[in-house]
């Protein structure tokens, strides 16, 4: 049998509070696409960092193809042979395409924007190379990194959770161009939470748990289920049941809502509409960039309308459009923003303050001053009903992982027992079981009658929990989709605007 | 010699001392670090060229003095700000504090004493043109400061070089992520700025007003500070302010001279006003603002 074209043996590296990686050992073979499978936080993206050359391990053995390896840099990995596309952190929004490229791959500037051109033709991955990486889409973005990598001609090519922005057609878009690469002899490491794709694409599997790992199988011979387990050390908890209901009166509602934003990197909104009842979950689905964020300002009141355009935004009927985001909270309005530092909690403050923050009026202050009492009290029952591992309520918002923090947040809010919630994102970064307790509690508030309106871009995530499901794509809405009488292809289509004459 | 003339004439010397500070800070920023200390390197780069050529040493000696005193005193900073991850603010304000400092201590035995200035070079032919022609006749530092702006134009836009230093500046953490070694660039690009920095001062105090006096620069650092972000950190634009800046200053000193009946003061404030005005309105392009802007701009990066 050849050597592994990348072997690992006994790789650990420890940050001042965590051990992020533990005796990891793991063997990449030639022509293989190979699976990292964990949760946040499970220790991957630091895995692919040391394998990349960005840190370096504390101990352990890095072998390439058969020789002691020790990269103490990204140069000497790619010079090696080791391409890795980010996640984040990657590309240069203010410049070009081949620019972008150049910056990695010497080279005259026009012979790099005729192999870009050759190698999208190749593998499918067009891309202009003389755009301005700000004005493309987050596939195209994708499209740009996975080049870039490819002319550094490497024989492994690491991918961060790759599909994580994308829209199911893209997935498959992109799933096929990485056969083909494993087809020209390119291993790929292809790192991920979503079990069903690995399971379609991947040959090998390892996976991850609090920085160790738990297994090393073929995923094609387990189901979502068993992998599920491995993952995350326990049974998966099952979805809450969904109660059939009529749906009530209309609390929110959008009707024809144009918005042209000042910041010209932002998009602009069209003609949106949309209507959300009591007794109903409404999900806006759709790839991120596409007007989300600009929708999520409006509807919270951190956007203000001008007075005139105040009937652009209705809750519980009465115009809202030009109220700021505390008198709609009064009216019984409560929301999860997408950020959660620096929006949805203050970094630096405990988080007994940053329960004050939106559940003031539950009578953590009186005569004006801070009942400290009552907030400790509010902030220790978000903390038990919502399962936030933390030390208590005085640490700091920032210091808790990104999962525990989103916790905290949406159990602050749904303490407020609003009729209205909004929530932006509930379960980016989230581990797999405080995600579906996240949804569960959401498919809860529905059921007791609030109306909820959720914009996610996971689309399993809102199959799993809405009623109806409205596309957002270039600042438009498409038509409400009943949940129930829709597949997900069809919501798929909306994203990539396939749908485009129908809308 | 009409106004206008003499305004021409005069305008690329006058802008020289903002024109050249500001390149350098305009490279320092675009890399992603703020320096405030500009105008306590001017200082310095001042009273270093004014001693050097004082002491005969010639202009050259005394600029290459100056550029390597200020480009010292920025790398203080630079391990304030880079290494130490301090403040960029606070520590650029000390550094500019600790520079005037020097430069009033240095120069204290010069005060008054003057050195001889630099002859002006023509182009033949064109500087015996009617109303432009003096425009062509400047001294050596304008002619070589025009090319070094050609080259920093050319540089931040075309070269690998600038395309790295612009990578640093937007993302340092998706350029480390790349394998570039974004301290050490930025390491450079302020010393370059304290380099320019000094070179502006020479020129301050040894060519356009080769008279000692303390705190000769008088805000123009400063100013050249306001440039680089009124001018929306593009190179042409740092160009048309310095040289407005310096057009309009020139023009008030020719009403002055002329016995406009306007209070001196305002005709003095009349430079700052114009500028500001000027290049205010230019900078309200939100769209040129964030693909000119430097994302990562005084903050502190670590590993």
């Amino acid at each position: 049998m050849p050597a592994p074209l990348l072997s690992l043996r006994g790789l650990s590296k420890s940050y001042v509070t965590v051990r992020a990686n533990r005796d990891i050992d793991l063997d990449v073979a030639e022509g293989s696409i190979h699976a990292i499978l964990g949760e946040n936080g499970a220790g991957k993206s630091t895995l692919m960092k040391l394998i990349y050359g960005v840190e370096s391990p504390d101990a352990g053995e890095m072998r390439w193809q058969g020789n002691p390896v020790a990269p103490s840099s990204p140069n000497e990995a790619r010079s090696q042979g080791i391409g890795m596309v980010f996640q984040h952190f990657s590309l240069f929004e203010t410049l070009t395409v081949v620019e972008n490229i150049s910056l990695i791959v010497p080279g005259k500037k026009r012979a790099l924007v005729a192999r870009i051109r050759q190698l999208g033709q190749d593998y499918g991955l067009e891309v202009d190379p003389l755009a301005h990486v700000h004005a493309l889409s987050v596939g195209e973005r994708q499209r740009v990194e996975i080049i870039r990598c490819l002319m550094t001609d490497p024989k492994l090519l690491i991918l961060d959770e790759p599909t994580s922005v994308l829209p199911p057609q893209s997935v498959r878009t992109l799933f096929e161009t990485l056969l083909k690469l494993r087809d020209r002899g390119v291993s790929i490491l292809f790192i991920s939470h979503k079990l069903e794709e690995i399971r379609s694409i991947c040959d090998h599997a390892t996976i991850l748990r609090d920085g160790a790992v738990t297994g090393h199988v073929d995923p094609r011979e387990h189901d979502a289920h068993d992998l599920a387990q491995m993952m995350i050390g326990r049974d998966m908890p099952a979805p809450r049941p969904f109660v059939p209901r009529e749906p009530g009166p209309v609390l929110l509602e959008l009707a024809g809502l144009d918005y042209q934003p000042d910041d010209p990197f932002q998009m602009s909104l069209k003609a949106v509409s949309l209507k959300l009842h009591t007794g109903e979950i409404l999900g806006i689905a759709g790839v991120s960039g596409n007007g989300q964020g600009e929708l999520a300002r409006l509807i919270s009141g951190e956007t203000r309308r001008h007075a005139e355009a105040r009937d652009e935004v209705m809750m519980f009927g009465q115009p809202v459009g030009d109220l700021g985001a505390a008198a709609r909270r009064r009216l019984g309005f409560a929301f999860v923003p997408e950020e959660r530092l620096g929006r949805g909690a203050i970094p630096e403050m405990s988080l007994s303050d940053n329960s004050l923050l939106t559940a003031h009026g539950l009578g953590l202050v009186r005569h004006g001053l801070i009942d400290r009492g009552a907030e400790d009290a509010f902030t220790r029952r978000c903390i038990a009903d919502y399962d936030v591992r933390t030390p208590g309520p005085q640490a700091e918002a920032g210091a808790l992982s990104g999962g525990n923090l989103q916790k905290f947040i949406v159990g602050r809010e749904m303490e407020l027992a609003p009729k209205l919630f909004f929530v932006s994102q509930p379960t980016w970064g989230v581990d797999i079981g405080a995600a579906t307790e996240i949804r569960r509690r959401l498919v809860d508030m529905r059921n007791a009658g609030a109306a909820v309106l959720v914009i996610s871009e996971e689309i399993e995530e809102l199959f799993d929990i809405c009623d109806r499901i409205q596309v957002i794509r270039e600042g438009r809405l498409s038509p409400s989709l009943t949940v129930s009488e829709t597949r997900v292809e069809e919501v798929g289509r909306y994203m990539i605007g396939a749908e485009e004459g129908a809308a | 010699m009409s106004a206008l003339s003499f305004i021409i004439a005069g305008m690329l010397a006058a802008a020289m001392p903002f024109l050249l500070a500001a390149l350098g800070e305009l490279v320092a920023e675009r890399s992603g670090v703020l320096n405030l200390g500009i105008e306590g390197m001017m200082a310095l780069g001042a009273v270093v060229a004014f001693i050097v050529v004082r002491q005969s040493g010639g202009h050259a000696m005394g600029f290459v003095a100056a550029g390597l005193a200020s480009a010292a005193l920025s790398l203080v900073f630079a391990w304030l700000a880079l290494a130490v991850r301090a403040n960029q603010v606070a520590a650029g304000l000390a550094i500019g504090i600790l520079g005037q400092g020097l430069s009033a201590l240095f120069g204290k035995r010069y005060e008054s004493l003057t050195v001889p200035g630099l002859p002006k070079l023509s182009v033949p032919g064109l500087s015996d043109l009617p109303l432009v022609g003096g425009l062509f006749s400047q001294d050596a530092v304008v002619w070589l400061g025009l090319l070094a702006t050609l080259a920093i134009w050319a540089t931040l836009r075309f070269s690998k070089l600038g395309l790295v230093i612009r990578a640093v500046g937007e993302n340092p953490h998706a350029a480390r992520a790349l394998g570039y070694n974004v301290i050490g660039i930025r390491y450079g690009a302020v010393a370059f700025g304290g380099l320019m920095a000094g070179f502006a001062g020479a020129y301050a105090a040894t060519v356009y007003t080769p008279l000692w006096a303390e705190g000769m620069i008088a805000g123009r650092g400063w100013i050249a500070l306001a440039l680089v972000v009124f001018a929306t950190w593009m190179t042409g634009r740092v160009v048309f302010g310095a040289v407005l800046f310096g057009a309009v200053s020139l023009s008030q000193l020719a009403a002055q001279a002329g016995g406009v009946a306007l209070n001196s003061q305002l005709l003095a404030s009349l430079p700052y006003i114009v500028t500001i005005l000027v290049l205010g309105a230019i900078s309200a392009n939100k769209r040129l603002l964030k693909i000119n802007g430097v994302a990562s701009l005084g903050e502190p990066f670590g590993r």
